[in-house]
């Protein structure tokens, strides 16, 4: 895996990229047999739990036992903060799948995902084939489409309640402008659920930009003007040129939005709760609500393991294709 | 303020005037179209703040009147004052900057410390130890959240500053990328410390830490955008006004006043997220080479 945009001094063009797990460079070159190297083993570990331990210990107690932990939560009916439970085996997961609800539920969150993965992806490349171009002032436009990734999500969802303000909203002023009615956001199914598609991809487009322009910056200038003294058109270079090349990119993104989207919950908080009439509830606001509006914690740990699996399902289906697709260039 | 440009990253040779030169006439208008196509796009992708910063700045009179009205007639921090009477705003800065600070340090620490074991020491069950700690990468914090809260509540932590920040702590991707960038140190000057009889502590701060410092940044910035921005654990650990940090506050202030006075609303949006603004204009490079740091190509 190599890092599109380094932090460190950038390394030889074309060197094979570091991988998890290869065996690294700085290791202690000789090992003797000697007391001396025995002696030296124990104190290396003994810096070893120094240095490592505090961060294992914390990863162990704030992640393992919870993920555990949770698995053993979802065969419970249990209620957060009661002294009892009972155990119901795969109770929670049969009425979740049996729930009136979860239709909507798996219907909100595979909407919202696609818009927001999708809508992300085209608008980002387009983007990012924008601020390619050698044009001036294209470092504004950069600063300006990056600067919603680094803000709170809820307070943007509080900012686009405010754009989005019926009767004082700056959206509804602005489509009276071009001569269109503005829908009722807040509360006419479809539209609250477009709202905040329309919020998620105002604070994710600039990342996905960026990733996009690290990406095609590392595409050959020479690869573009040979095909452009073909006389092929600049549509036809992106096409047969520019988008294979970018295949990693894009699969990176893919999954890396999805995983975000998956589990977005800041916005959706901020400005609709879930409603009107759970018309924007997605299977992790879902875990939300059951688990610490409804207090049903076994049952939303059910939920939450089945919003893991698909997540886990996303990340396989990456590294298989990542190990196939490891080499372009 | 004026924002700071990036510099781009490292680009390929150039040579565009050269390859533009056969074509000038071919060229001119999809120039104009990109100049207006990326004017649009700002504006359309910049105006959103730029609302909110001036909206904070207006009476409620100005705030609801139709037609819309661009500017504030006389600019006031009445908002601003209002909201701070109305949640314990300056507390919440306060807290959020203390959270903030102490939790990005304790990560930049934590990661620094475990990768430095994972790059330069020999010691049983190295891969095992590797693999646990990138593992958590996958595992969504959604998941963990109600065995934590109980273990939270349990310990009595519910309302304090360990509450909120001890569960976070744990660095996996700080970890990942300082393992990165340590496999690129050069071995040889780490050989030499070590026959020159530098110890473990020696080698960490004078010679692997002066080597890191890009990484250093990028990895204490993006802890401070996490940090500043979490949401979900805090609102669910904290439900004391002095213990919150801003977004929670926010939500106090959204559900207290609710939408009927959003001049108030809106000034507090602006406290929560104007100093991760200032943090982003001025060391913009360094903290977009972090966040994207994750991009693999694969």
């Amino acid at each position: 895996m190599t890092t599109v945009v380094t932090p460190r001094p950038s390394g030889i063009p074309g060197a094979p990229p570091a991988r998890a797990g290869t065996p690294p460079a700085g290791r202690p070159p000789i090992r003797t047999r000697s007391r001396l190297g025995a002696r030296r083993r124990r104190t290396a570990l003994l810096w070893a739990l120094l240095l490592a331990g505090p961060n294992v210990l914390l990863i162990l107690v704030f992640v393992y036992r919870p993920l555990l932990q949770s698995l053993y939560l979802s065969t419970l009916q249990w209620n957060l903060g009661s002294p009892s439970a009972r155990f119901v085996g795969l109770g929670n997961y049969a009425e979740w799948f049996s729930a009136p609800t979860t239709g909507r539920i798996v219907t909100t969150t595979l909407v919202f995902t696609v818009a927001t993965v999708g809508g992300a992806m085209v608008l980002g490349l387009g983007l990012a084939l924008l601020l390619d171009r050698r044009l001036k002032g294209r470092g504004v436009a950069r600063t300006v489409a990056f600067a919603p990734y680094v803000l709170s999500g809820f307070a943007v969802g509080i900012l686009w309640l405010f754009m989005f303000d019926p009767r004082y909203g700056l959206v509804q002023e602005l489509l009276g402008r071009v001569g269109l009615g503005s829908p009722a956001w807040y509360t006419d199914r479809p539209w609250p659920l477009v709202m905040v598609i329309v919020v998620y991809l105002w604070k994710n487009l600039g990342y996905v930009a960026l990733i996009y322009l690290a990406g095609l910056q590392a595409v050959p200038q020479d690869l573009r003007d040979a095909a452009a003294l073909d006389g092929a058109s600049s549509a036809r270079t992106l096409r047969s040129i520019v988008l294979p090349l970018l295949t990693p990119t894009t699969f990176f993104l893919l999954v890396t939005m999805m995983l975000a989207s998956l589990q977005s919950f800041d916005i959706i908080k901020a400005m609709t709760q879930g409603g009107p009439l759970g018309s924007t509830t997605t299977l992790m606001y879902s875990i939300y609500e059951e688990s610490f509006v409804n207090g049903r914690a076994g049952y939303a740990s059910a939920v939450a393991t089945v919003l893991f699996l698909v997540l886990l399902a996303v990340t396989a289906v990456q590294m298989r294709f990542v190990q196939r697709k490891v080499h372009y260039a | 303020m004026s924002p700071a440009t990036i510099t781009p990253a490292p680009t390929a040779p150039s040579g565009p005037d050269v390859a533009q030169a056969p074509a000038p006439a071919r060229r001119r208008s999809p120039q104009v179209g990109g100049y207006l196509t990326m004017a649009f796009a700002t504006v359309v992708l910049g105006l959103p703040l730029l609302w909110l910063f001036l909206a904070s700045l207006k009476t409620p009179e100005e705030l609801y009147q139709v037609p819309l009205q661009w500017l504030p007639g006389s600019p006031s921090l009445d908002n601003y004052a209002q909201a701070a009477s109305a949640i314990p705003l300056g507390r919440l800065l306060a807290n959020s900057i203390g959270l903030t600070v102490v939790g990005a340090g304790l990560k930049v620490a934590l990661g620094l410390a475990c990768a430095y074991a994972l790059v330069f020491l020999d010691f049983p069950f190295k891969r095992l130890v590797f693999g646990l700690v990138i593992a958590t990468l996958m595992i969504p914090p959604q998941i963990t959240i109600i065995p934590n809260y109980t273990l939270v509540a349990s310990l009595g932590w519910l309302n304090t500053y360990q509450g909120i920040l001890v569960p976070g702590l744990a660095s996996a991707f700080g970890t990942f990328l300082f393992r990165q960038h340590f496999l690129t140190l050069p071995a040889s000057i780490l050989e030499a410390a070590e026959l020159d009889g530098a110890g473990h502590w020696r080698k960490l701060w004078r010679f692997v830490v002066p080597m890191s410092t890009p990484t250093l940044a990028a990895v204490a910035l993006v802890s401070v955008v996490t940090e500043w921005n979490d949401y979900l654990w805090p609102f669910l650990v904290v439900d004391h006004a002095e213990k919150m940090t801003l977004p929670v506050g926010l939500t106090l202030l959204q559900n207290t006043d609710g939408m009927s006075n959003w001049g108030v609303l809106l000034a507090a949006t602006v406290v929560v997220t104007l100093p991760i603004l200032l943090v982003f204009l001025v060391l913009q490079r360094r903290l977009v080479a972090g966040l994207t740091a994750g991009a693999v190509t694969g």
